[in-house]
């Protein structure tokens, strides 16, 4: 797992990069998933608000919803997935990336958990 | 994992996994391959093991490996077994020959689906009536009580029998040095009695895939042996076990109807597009005639069809259709298929919007999607 991320407990992970956050979801979520077809994101501009269901990502068998980690906006969203939605299973924290959002609220990054909190979080057993 | 071992209300003693599901003889082994195990029609079931992409594009370019010992099996025996499954069933089960199987449907006197079918035919006086796992109970409290009056017996083997499916282009290479059955020589719908793997098996060549496959039944007791054969046999060719969920993207991309979406008490078989299955010409009358003749000389309610999604997003079941403002019907299955890369449906829409080519929109979350009406089935195989 990569270092220096923050995540939520619906499964997404988030690293900052200056005022961007990086959004996307983990290998976890992408192994309960199962094969991923399809991915929606919002677009470029957009305002998010934390806990906010903005997007969907879809297995072969399920629609599952994208969560805001953070409030922000919408700096750029992975087009990529748009024709190469497997990225989100083959490279979750790298090629499977989701958002930029520029963060409106640093603080909010406090309520998220940690790598500790989040591998308890998904402990099988 | 604790396992109850008291008898249940139809006294069957086999162990049960801990949430009181049923488990095939294969359990152990789907859980040493890494299946990932659901729950369905109350057995403890594998849905994937690798994934359903690749189990999927497996089944279309090699082969794949089946637990469907969920499935009901049920047989008829008696001199008027042909006359009771006759009257029991909208198809006419008289006119298999001996060896060959059909396509069939139980229905309501209504003329609803109770359930789709195989019908083997063992013999003159033997029938093998294999029923969806969902159903399995009902169509056999169904035959009991339609059979009555006629000189068969119904044995119901579901919980007895075990049922191991190998499908893909590869299936009869992978087959035929297991079996004493000349493979080469059974044609499509049809069974042979004889030995898999050293164990007594009826073969049948008939799947839920849209590939060419065999349905392998066997006792319980000799699954695990007749499952560990085909693996083995199938490693150098690269055949997989292949759960639930891909058996679901084959069928659907195979244009084959699933009882529960497709099919159900409330569609006729004209409805589902399926009226060559129903024998109106045979003899005597059988339960559902009347509706039945009623409901093909009226015409029908509402047409299922075949959808390609020609906008972003997948059509899931559920999911509103309409025609311009008119709402005209909602999708009974979809998915991503692997095979055409694109989103494909089945749907029951008003006939008058059924034609191929119309095109209709799907509503998915709050957008409306254009969505084309295709002839099914969305894939053919060329071997």
């Amino acid at each position: 797992m990569a270092q220096d991320l923050r995540y939520t407990k619906e499964h997404e992970w988030v690293r900052v990069e200056g005022d961007l956050a990086i959004v996307g979801i983990t290998d976890y979520a992408a192994r309960q998933l199962g094969d991923i077809v399809f991915v929606e994101l919002p677009e470029t501009g957009r305002s998010l608000a934390q806990s906010d269901a903005v997007g969907v990502i879809e297995s072969v068998k399920a629609v599952s919803d994208l969560f805001a980690p953070i409030s922000g906006e919408v700096v750029e969203a992975n087009a990529e997935l748009t024709t190469s939605p497997e990225l989100v299973n083959s490279d979750p924290f790298g090629k499977g990336w989701m958002l930029r959002i520029r963060i409106a609220d640093a603080s909010q990054l406090g309520a998220l958990l940690d790598q500790a909190a989040y591998e308890e979080l998904t402990r099988e057993g | 994992m604790s396992r109850l071992t008291e008898p249940d209300a139809n006294g069957d003693r086999r162990p049960r996994a801990r949430e009181g599901l049923l488990e095939t003889p294969l359990a152990d082994r789907h859980l040493g391959l890494g299946a990932r195990m659901v729950e369905f029609a109350g057995w403890s079931m594998p849905v994937q093991y690798a994934g359903i992409l690749e189990e999927h594009r497996a089944v279309r370019t090699r082969a794949g490996l089946f637990d469907l010992s969920h499935m009901g099996e049920l047989f008829v025996d008696g001199t008027d077994a042909a006359k009771a499954l006759g009257y029991a069933l909208v198809s006419d089960p008289a006119a298999l020959q001996v060896g060959r199987a059909q396509y069939s449907m139980i229905c309501f006197p209504g003329g609803g689906v109770l359930d789709d079918l195989i019908v083997y035919r063992l013999g003159e006086d033997r029938f093998m009536v294999v029923a969806n796992a969902s159903n399995a109970a009902a169509v056999s409290d169904a035959l009991a009580e339609r059979i009555e009056g006629f000189r068969v017996v119904l044995d119901d083997r579901s919980l007895a029998t075990a049922l191991v499916a190998i499908q893909g282009p590869l299936s009869r290479q992978v087959m035929a040095p297991l079996t004493d059955l000349a493979i080469a020589d059974l044609r499509n719908y049809a069974i042979g009695d004889g030995h898999v793997a050293g164990q007594p098996a009826l073969v049948a060549r008939t799947g839920y895939t849209g590939e060419d496959g065999f349905e392998v039944f066997v006792d319980v007791a000799s699954a695990g042996h007749v499952w560990d054969a085909l693996m083995e046999a199938g490693r150098s060719a690269g055949v997989v076990p292949v759960g639930l969920g891909a058996r679901d993207t084959l069928r659907l991309e195979a244009g084959m109807p699933l009882y529960g979406n497709e099919l159900g008490a409330d569609t006729t078989p004209y409805e589902a597009g399926l009226g060559r299955v129903v024998k109106l010409g045979k003899e005597g009358d059988f339960v559902g005639r009347a509706a039945l003749e009623k409901a093909e000389a009226d015409g029908p309610r509402k047409k299922l069809v075949g959808l390609a999604v020609r906008g972003r997003g997948i059509a899931r079941h559920g999911y509103e259709l309409f025609a311009g403002d008119r709402r005209t019907g909602a999708i009974t299955s979809g998915t991503l298929s692997p095979t055409l890369g694109e989103p494909i449906a089945m749907a029951y829409v008003a006939p008058s919007d059924a034609e191929p080519g119309t095109i209709l929109e799907v509503k998915i979350r709050d957008q409306r999607v254009p969505a084309q009406v295709v002839a099914l089935p969305f894939y053919r195989r060329t071997t």
